[in-house]
């Protein structure tokens, strides 16, 4: 079941931000012109549509935004994880992600609450989940 | 600016939605012949009459749909839409239908959403691994299979619960509510024979000890998968005046499309359909306070409860109060999907779930909703939902 583990597949684009991850850093890209930060990774700034965008480094501090306990996996490849706990990041720059927390039973989690990155190897992978501050 | 209510829904058709299909399989092409012929003998129109389709994707062929359809059904037309909003399309496809109308390009266009299992192959091709993943992108490129699908974040429960799960944490959660919602409508159901749970009514305690699939959503709070497919035909007020039934006009419409993943939502407990039926009931000088009945898109009971707020009816954050104080039922204070809605009625595959509302909005004033007849129904608010809150579609139904 772990190897059918569907995985992201870099782009051209959004491979420094996967490059990072593998280096336990988050990296984000930032507007030069409207200094809004952009997550997911893009050629355009989805706030103004420049393309100057600057990778930068940034703490992976957050809160959390939402959650769901998927009592029944999301698909068969996640069969094992169950309960999962994927979650919605805020990180403190202001955008959100997608993740999984770990390191923490479900009822004590609580929207609202600080999180903070872990760097999760999976396959040839490094995911970006969360766990509390 | 927008419509002037000059375009009619004059026919309707559908299949009864069955959960185990044991009838002759047909490919969509040829649900949309039948449906087509259905719908327009409905109406009292013919063949000759067409000259516009609305369809979503078809199996049969990945791009040319319209144009597959239309040399099918042997037409010719001036007017063809591809719409590609989920579960929204149906309702979409109803004003696009309109507005071509009242533009003159075209008199009567078919709107159809087939539902029924196609023939199984005779050599099948292998499966693609990635169906799993439902309607979330798994190719390479798209956000979703780099950002959502590495996490779980696939198909559409779990983004549902996010949701409902971030309303909770903002403004509270009464899950008796939620739960009255699938409750009611499921009682809507025991007045439509063509509905999978019809004979089967439910309680909120049946609803709260179901199955907890993502929190806070209960298995009973997510609609069932069924066979079915439903068509309207939308047409010109010259030709609606030949049509056998009260013809029922579209005098308003609204669309929004924000995220494709709710993830990202500005705030995703204030859904799109705002925006939409706001447009809607503005161009049919309509308020909330006029429609006698609300036909909305379920795919859960969070979609209803953020449909009903987000809409107007209630304000932010007062939508299960608002549930509790009415009766959603046909006989009800505020009526809410009729037929049961996709909940209690079930989901046709493929697009057709989103075509029962304007469906039941349609067959409502005319006054042929049988046993689940509202008495003196005028002006129906529909809305469609696609993705996860991705985009949102309402209309305003008004018999004449």
């Amino acid at each position: 079941m772990e190897s059918n583990r569907p995985l992201p597949i870099p782009t051209p684009n959004s491979e420094p931000f996967w490059k990072g991850l593998a280096n336990h850093q988050v990296t984000l890209q930032q507007c030069n012109d409207c200094a809004a930060w952009v997550f997911y990774p893009r050629s355009h700034c989805n706030g103004c549509l420049s393309p100057n965008l600057t990778w930068t480094e940034v703490t992976g501090n957050g809160t959390l935004y939402s959650y769901t306990v998927a009592r029944r996996p999301t698909a068969p490849q996640f069969a094992d994880d169950i309960p999962q706990l994927i979650v919605v990041v805020e990180l403190n720059e202001g955008v959100r992600l997608n993740s999984v927390m770990i390191n923490v039973a479900p009822e004590a989690l609580i929207i609202g609450m600080a999180v903070k990155p872990v760097f999760h190897l999976q396959n040839s992978a490094t995911l970006l989940y969360f766990e509390p501050a | 600016m927008g419509l002037k209510g000059r375009a009619a829904v004059t026919g309707v058709a559908d299949y009864k939605n069955v959960r185990k299909y044991t009838g002759k399989r047909k490919f969509f092409l040829e649900q949309w012949a039948e449906l087509t012929q259905l719908a327009l003998a409905d109406a009292g129109l013919s063949k000759q009459d067409v000259d516009g389709l609305c369809c979503a994707a078809i199996p049969e062929s990945t791009m040319f749909a319209p144009a597959t359809i239309a040399e099918y059904l042997g037409l010719q037309v001036n007017f063809a839409e591809t719409v590609d909003l989920g579960g929204a399309s149906p309702v979409s496809m109803i004003w696009r239908a309109a507005a071509a109308i009242e533009m003159g390009i075209c008199e009567a266009v078919v709107c159809a959403a087939p539902g029924l299992p196609i023939p199984s192959h005779p050599n099948p091709p292998p499966k693609d691994p990635t169906r799993v993943y439902g309607s979330t992108s798994a190719k390479w490129g798209s956000p979703q299979a780099e950002y959502d699908v590495p996490y779980g974040n696939v198909a559409q429960n779990a983004g549902y619960a996010l949701i409902a799960q971030r309303y909770a944490a903002i403004y509270g959660y009464d899950e008796r509510a939620l739960a009255k919602i699938a409750v009611d409508q499921r009682t809507n159901a025991q007045g439509n024979p063509n509905a999978v749970f019809y004979g089967e009514p439910i309680t909120i305690d049946d609803v709260l000890q179901s199955k907890m699939i993502a929190d806070p959503l209960h298995i009973l709070e997510i609609v069932m998968p069924c066979a079915g497919g439903s068509a309207v035909v939308v047409v010109s007020e010259r030709l609606a005046k030949k049509c056998k039934h009260r013809p029922v006009f579209v005098t308003g419409f609204g669309e929004r499309l924000t995220t494709r993943s709710v993830t990202y939502a500005e705030d995703m407990t204030v859904s799109p359909v705002g925006p939409a039926a706001a447009g809607a009931f503005a161009m049919s000088g309509k308020k909330p306070k006029d429609v006698d009945v609300l036909e909305a898109y379920d795919c859960y009971t969070i979609t209803v409860l953020l449909t009903i707020e987000d809409s107007g009816f209630c304000s932010k954050g007062e939508g299960t109060a608002f549930v509790n104080e009415n009766d959603l039922t046909f006989s009800g204070s505020f009526p809410v999907n009729t037929h049961g809605g996709q909940l209690g009625a079930g989901q046709a595959a493929g697009m057709a779930g989103g075509m029962s509302q304007p469906v039941e909005g349609v067959r409502q004033i005319m006054g042929r909703a049988d046993g689940r007849q509202i008495a003196n129904c005028n002006a129906a608010l529909i809305t469609g939902t696609g993705g996860i809150m991705s985009e949102q579609s309402a209309i305003i139904l008004e018999g004449a």
